[in-house]
C-alpha cells in the first residue's frame, strides 16, 4: 500500500515548523505502511558545501570517522545516520576516502541542503529516532513503506536519492523496472538496491543529467515507466508530483497561501494549519505538478 | 449530548469511529434518534458505514474511505470532501456530498441516491447496479465502467473511457465526454429520457436550475454481451 506525504512551504514563517508538520503527516500514514519509513528535509546549507548523509550500524562512531577524514569534516550524528558537511570541491575525494576507510558506511544522500534519513520499524518510531519534529526547512517528503517489490531492509526504505539534492518517494509498483534499470546502467547510472522505486529515482536523475528540467523528466517518465506509480520528488528548490495515467494509487493535495501539501489520504493533511480553507484536489492522472521556491 | 431526544452529537476528536458506527447500527426501525451530528471526521475511514435505519447523519467535514458504504434507508450528508468509495454498495437511502468525491464513488451500488455537489474522481459508478448518481461537477476517467443498471447524471464533463464495457444503465452527461469506452455509444435523447433527467435532478434538489434537454445520453451498444472472437480487440 505505502503512504506518501510531502510538504512545500511558501511562507517563511512556517519553516521552523516543517519537521513538526511533516512528522505529524508521516505518523498518520503508519497504517498504510508499517515496515519502514524515511524522509528527506531541505534545510539550511551553503552552495559551496555538500552535506553527505551517512548511514551505518547501530552505535557506529561517526566522530571517529570524521577524525580520520581530517580537517574541515564537520559531522552531526542522529541515531544510525550522520550528516557530514564538506566543501563541494572535496566531495569526490571524501567519498573515495569513506569507501576506503569505512566500507561499512553507506552514503544515502547528498546535497547542499538535503538531508535524508530512513530505517526499518514503525514510522512514528523512525521519526522520533531521527528527531524529525525539530527539523526546520523549506520542503520535505516522507514515506511509510509496505514492501512489495523488495525486502524489508533499510536499503529498501524510501526516499531514494540518486543525484545531488534529488530525492523520490513512490507508492505503487513498476512492471518494467528491470528493463529500465538495464538501460540506465548502460547509460552509466548506478542503481544500488533491488528496489523498483530506486529505478524511478535513477531514471529522473538520468533525464536531468541529459538536460531536462524536473518537470520535463517527469513528463518523460510517463512514456518510459510502466506500472502503477504516484511519485513525489524533491530538488534543491522544487517539489513535484506525478501519478500514472490510470491513477491507481490514491493521492490528495492541499494548497493554501502558506504551503502545498501532498498525502496519500486526506487524513495525513487533516492536522495542517488552515486546512479548513485550503484548496483540496486530487492530482489528475498523467499530469505533472511542480512547485519551485524561486517561483513561489 | 444535544438537549433534544431526537438528536445526538458525536465528536470524533474524542470518540472512536467504532463507537459511532456501533451506536448507529444499534438503531431500530422507528427510533426517535433520527438526527446524528458528527464533528471532526478528519478524513477517517468507514464513517456511518453499514447503516440500516431511516436516520439522518450529518458529518461536518471531510471523510475518508468508504463513508456510508452499504447504506440502507439512511440519509448521510457530508459537509466536505469524501475519500475513495463513498456509498460503495449502497442499497437504498440518500448520500449527499457537499464537496468533491474521490475515486469509485457509488461503486457496485444497488439503489438509493448518491448526490455529489462537487467533482467526482475516476471510476465513479463503477459496476453500478441500480443506484442513481447525480454529480454537480465532472466525473473522472472510466466512470460507469461495467455499469449494469441505474442512472449516472453528470452536470459537468466526463473523462476518458466513459461507460467502458457497459452492460446497461443510462448515462446522462451535460458537458463534454473525453472519450467513450468499449461498447458505449451515444443514444437518442427522447422525451422519456428528458423526463428521467428531470426526475433525477429533482431528487437531488436541482430541478429548474438546469435544462434536461442540455444532456446527452450514453449507453450500451450491446455488442459485447457475449464473447465473440471478432470483438476480442474491443475488450
Amino acid at each position: 500500500m505505502c503512504g506518501i506525504v510531502g510538504l512545500f512551504l511558501k511562507d517563511k514563517a512556517l519553516e521552523p515548523k516543517l519537521g513538526e508538520m511533516l512528522s505529524g503527516m508521516l505518523g498518520t500514514m503508519c497504517g498504510r505502511g508499517p515496515d519502514s519509513a524515511g524522509f528527506a528535509v531541505y534545510g539550511a546549507g551553503e552552495s559551496d558545501e555538500v552535506k553527505l548523509t551517512l548511514r551505518a550500524a547501530e552505535g557506529y562512531d561517526f566522530s571517529g570517522l570524521a577524525a580520520k577524514l581530517g580537517d574541515g569534516a564537520d559531522v552531526l550524528q542522529r541515531a544510525t545516520h550522520a550528516v557530514l558537511t564538506v566543501p563541494s570541491a572535496d566531495e569526490a575525494e571524501v567519498r573515495a576516502k569513506i569507501a576506503a576507510l569505512a566500507p561499512e558506511v553507506t552514503v544515502v544522500g547528498a546535497g547542499s541542503r538535503m538531508e535524508l534519513y530512513k530505517e526499518v520499524g514503525m514510522p512514528t518510531d523512525v521519526a522520533v529516532r531521527f528527531d524529525l519534529a525539530k527539523m526546520a526547512g523549506t520542503h520535505g517528503i516522507a514515506h511509510t513503506r509496505m514492501a512489495t517489490e523488495s525486502a524489508v531492509t533499510t536499503n529498501g526504505a524510501h526516499p531514494f536519492s540518486t543525484g545531488l539534492d534529488q530525492c523520490l518517494v513512490h507508492n505503487g509498483s513498476l512492471s518494467n523496472f528491470r528493463t529500465v534499470r538495464r538501460n540506465l546502467e548502460r547509460a552509466g547510472v548506478t542503481i544500488q538496491t533491488e528496489n523498483d522505486s530506486e529505478v524511478a529515482a535513477g531514471y529522473l536523475t538520468w533525464r536531468m543529467k541529459e538536460g531536462r528540467s524536473l518537470g520535463e523528466a517527469l513528463e518523460d517518465s510517463l512514456d518510459d515507466l510502466d506500472g502503477f506509480y504516484t511519485l513525489v520528488v524533491g530538488t534543491e528548490s522544487g517539489f513535484g508530483v506525478l501519478r500514472d495515467p490510470i491513477a491507481c494509487k490514491p493521492a490528495v493535495m492541499a494548497e493554501t497561501d502558506q504551503y502545498v501539501a501532498f498525502g496519500s489520504e486526506y487524513r495525513a493533511l487533516a492536522g495542517l494549519p488552515g486546512i479548513e480553507n485550503a484548496k483540496i484536489f486530487e492530482p489528475e492522472p498523467a499530469k505533472v505538478y511542480f512547485w519551485d521556491r524561486a517561483a513561489a | 449530548m444535544n438537549a433534544s431526544t431526537q438528536s445526538h452529537s458525536f465528536d470524533l476528536a474524542t470518540a472512536k469511529v467504532r463507537d459511532l458506527n456501533a451506536a448507529l447500527h444499534a438503531l431500530k426501525e422507528g427510533s426517535n434518534a433520527s438526527l446524528w451530528r458528527v464533528s471532526n471526521p478528519r478524513g477517517l475511514h468507514a464513517l456511518a458505514a453499514g447503516l440500516d435505519a431511516p436516520v439522518t447523519v450529518e458529518i461536518d467535514g471531510p471523510v475518508g474511505y468508504y463513508c456510508a458504504g452499504m447504506n440502507k434507508q439512511a440519509t448521510v450528508i457530508v459537509r466536505g470532501n469524501a475519500g475513495v468509495g463513498i456509498g460503495e454498495n449502497m442499497m437504498s437511502g440518500r448520500i449527499e456530498v457537499e464537496g468533491d468525491a474521490s475515486q469509485a464513488a457509488g461503486a457496485t451500488a444497488h439503489g438509493g441516491l448518491l448526490f455529489i455537489r462537487g467533482q467526482a474522481g475516476a471510476r465513479c459508478g463503477i459496476s453500478m447496479k441500480g443506484v442513481d448518481i447525480v454529480v454537480g461537477g465532472s466525473v473522472g476517467h472510466m466512470s460507469a465502467f461495467m455499469a449494469q443498471a441505474g442512472t449516472l447524471t453528470v452536470l459537468g464533463d466526463a473523462g476518458e473511457a466513459l461507460g467502458d464495457s457497459i452492460y446497461e444503465a443510462r448515462l446522462y452527461v451535460r458537458g463534454s465526454v473525453k472519450s467513450l469506452g468499449a461498447d458505449c455509444v451515444e443514444k437518442e435523447m427522447r422525451d422519456e429520457h428528458k423526463a428521467q433527467v428531470f426526475e433525477k435532478l429533482k431528487a437531488a434538489g436541482l430541478e429548474g436550475q438546469v435544462d434536461p434537454s442540455e444532456f446527452k445520453r450514453y449507453g450500451s451498444a450491446r455488442t459485447l454481451y457475449h464473447f465473440h472472437v471478432d470483438n476480442a480487440s474491443a475488450y
